[in-house]
């Protein structure tokens, strides 16, 4: 467990997300020293024990993430005593690092202050001014009664421009914890205490918001889902590094499966660079140069393309008027008299160039078997879904008529979301499989592929059937549905225990 | 509108008493955002001797937003385009570092300042900019060139 080890050292045991994993004596030695904690991590395990494939995360709502925003702030209050404004952009500056911080502060305290922009004076409290001959320096409008205001820095403007200014920082650049002293030179930090006197409840909402969202942005455990309006953010222990034993799905709130290493949609079983490769090569022109050079030959003479379209293998090349032959591509002259009929396949002057043809048309058909399977799940996904929906409005209709309940006919909403659900894992199965080395685990990796396959096809079929024998096909359709769940599970499992142990070999570097 | 009052100033000021080697008027008197400077090139920079008319507009949001400067004279330099814009890039001018209480007469003596200092790690073009640190002379030979020809 040597490897496993240094792994698992890189996270906390509340990250712990591989839970289970552990051994058990590997565990037991852990919670020696603290039997309390070690307690209620085993009811955790008891309650919702773990697959390999899934890693702990939590799901957070703009409340909670204020809310850990302001335990922070708080926290660090406490021990430097500065005010609370003072303190968050501080934290802000340090990227919510708060060891580093306070580290930082106790040596250095006024380096710190100042690269912050906060400066060391925290007298006096944020109220506007009416100052005796002032003139405003953005607008130079003065006045005796005139509203001025001016943070700790004393760079002193009239609360017209001053809140101008805020306004354009916050609603057309979409700033918020960098915002300077509008003074020349000035890089004191406009604090949230200066900002609430100053500008209108909507531009704090708009304020906290833009906040809330670089303090998700900022920290290495937080990440917001990316479904569309969708304003949960979870968290998770996994590391920008631990991606190449993990593929982090996470579920959020919203229903939305993503990964929570590169924020794509549920890529299960392959990890994250795999997948990244994997989309890159399907978008890619160098297919099409594929395509290219498995269906096509270059002229030897001038080099220009030609593809065989008919006809005898007596080629003349439309531009240089080079005459050879298609199947050997050696020179036609020295055929001699064997029209028609290549039989010269030995000769050296054709050999080099059938190789290369060769390699490449055995590439791209190996290609192609993958991204055949892959682009049919995913389609087939997309046709399932359609079937359900419009199965889902029959049944409704024939509810009335056979007298079953809704909740009888909920056997189908499962069925369907099963459907996607594997059809999902099976599509990235061949991503990951194209760049697997042919050993032992991949032909294991490939029985489960075909087992799932296989159930996922026949609950697809029984799918389809009309709506009146649907009803008949319910026990069959509640069978077939649990053993794809459980194929895939298996799947996942081995493949996750694998990836983890990094006993995978692949044909590619990553 | 508070900006008229603020341009007004600053025109003043520049009118009465201009930095050196800068001269300041509008482009058309009734039009207080489009400016016409003419800035000497500084003594002991390939510039020297020449007068480049530089263009400064103003926009509306001013001084919440920067101005824009660009040379209506051609010149050979690595911070200006060469082209008919004549755009320049200097980093005060850039909306986020901008602040609504910087000057234009400080503005104008930073573009000046860069006549006798290039910065070629912000070039616009590259090709000027690797000349600058390469082959001084050279470059020095041909800005010298340029002036002659299109600033005299």
């Amino acid at each position: 467990m040597d490897s496993d080890d240094e792994f698992m050292s890189d996270v906390s045991s509340q990250d712990d997300f591989l839970g289970t994993q552990g051994s058990d004596d590997e565990s037991l030695g852990e919670d020696f020293d603290d039997l309390d904690a070690g307690f209620s991590d085993d009811k955790d395990l008891i309650k919702h024990k773990k697959k390999p494939y899934e890693v702990e995360f939590k799901v957070l709502d703009p409340p909670d993430i204020d809310h850990e925003q302001l335990g922070q702030v708080n926290e660090v209050c406490a021990i430097l005593g500065l005010p609370p404004e003072s303190v968050a952009i501080l934290l802000r500056f340090g990227r919510w690092n708060k060891e580093k911080l306070i580290e930082s502060y106790m040596e250095h305290p006024e380096e710190t202050l100042e690269e912050a922009g906060l400066g060391s004076n925290f007298e006096g409290t944020a109220k506007t001014e009416r100052v005796p001959g002032f003139m405003c320096d953005i607008c130079c409008e003065d006045g005796d009664d005139l509203e001025t205001y001016a943070m700790r820095c004393g760079h002193r403007y009239c609360v017209d421009c001053y809140r101008h200014y805020l306004g354009q920082k916050i609603k057309e650049e979409g700033e918020a914890g960098r915002i300077q002293c509008p003074g020349d030179g000035c890089n004191r930090i406009v604090d949230s205490k200066s900002l609430d006197l100053l500008v209108t409840k909507e531009l704090q909402g708009r304020y906290r918001e833009l906040l809330t969202r670089t303090y998700v942005d900022d920290k290495e455990n937080l990440k917001w889902c990316p479904a569309p309006n969708c304003q949960y953010a979870i968290d998770c222990g996994v590391k920008n590094r631990d991606l190449r034993r993990i593929v982090p799905t996470v579920r959020c709130f919203c229903k939305h499966e993503f990964c929570f290493g590169c924020s794509l949609s549920d890529h299960q079983p392959a990890p994250c660079t795999l997948v990244k490769m994997w989309l890159q090569k399907c978008e890619d022109d160098s297919e099409t140069a594929n395509w290219i050079s498995a269906n096509t030959k270059e002229c030897t003479k001038c080099n220009s393309t030609i593809e065989k379209n008919g006809g005898c293998n007596h080629m003349t090349c439309r531009k240089c008027k080079y005459e050879f032959c298609w199947m050997c591509m050696g020179l036609w002259s020295e055929h001699g008299t064997s029209w028609y009929n290549c039989n010269r396949y030995e000769e050296k002057s054709g050999a080099d160039a059938r190789t290369a043809q060769a390699k490449s048309r055995s590439s791209l058909e190996r290609y192609l078997h993958y991204y055949n399977r892959y682009a049919n799940h995913e389609q087939s996904a997309k046709l399932d879904k359609d079937l359900y929906l419009k199965t889902e409005k029959k049944m409704t209709s024939l509810q009335s008529q056979s007298g079953l309940s809704w909740i009888e006919v909920q056997f189908l909403d499962t069925a369907s979301q099963a459907l996607q659900q594997c059809r999902q894992t099976l599509k990235w199965t061949y991503a990951f499989a194209f760049y697997l080395a042919r050993n032992n685990l991949t032909e294991i990796f490939e029985d489960n592929q075909k087992d799932l396959e296989m159930a996922v096809e026949s609950l697809s079929e029984m799918f389809e059937k009309p709506v009146a024998e649907l009803a008949g096909l319910k026990v069959d359709i509640l069978d077939k549905t649990a053993y794809c769940n459980k194929r895939r599970v298996i799947l996942l499992s081995d493949t996750a225990e694998n990836l983890k142990n990094g006993e995978w070999s692949f044909n590619v570097e990553w | 509108m508070g900006s008229i009052k603020r341009i007004s100033k600053e025109l003043t000021e520049l009118t009465e008493s201009p930095p050196e080697g800068i001269t300041v008027e509008l482009a058309d008197e009734s039009n207080v955002y489009e400016w016409k400077i003419t800035m000497e090139g500084p003594e002991g920079s390939p510039y020297h001797n020449g007068k480049f008319l530089v263009k400064l507009s103003l926009p509306t949001e001013y001084p919440f937003k920067p101005p824009t400067v660009s040379f209506a004279t051609k010149i050979y330099h690595p911070n200006v385009t060469n082209d008919e814009k004549g755009s320049m890039c200097l980093g005060m001018l850039r909306a986020d570092e901008w602040k609504p209480s910087s000057k234009i007469a400080a503005v104008l003596q930073f573009a000046r300042q860069l006549l006798s200092e290039p910065m070629p790690d912000d070039a616009v073009e590259g090709r000027i900019a690797e000349q600058y640190k390469n082959d001084r002379v050279r470059y020095e030979e041909v800005a010298r060139e340029w002036t002659r020809k299109h600033a005299c």
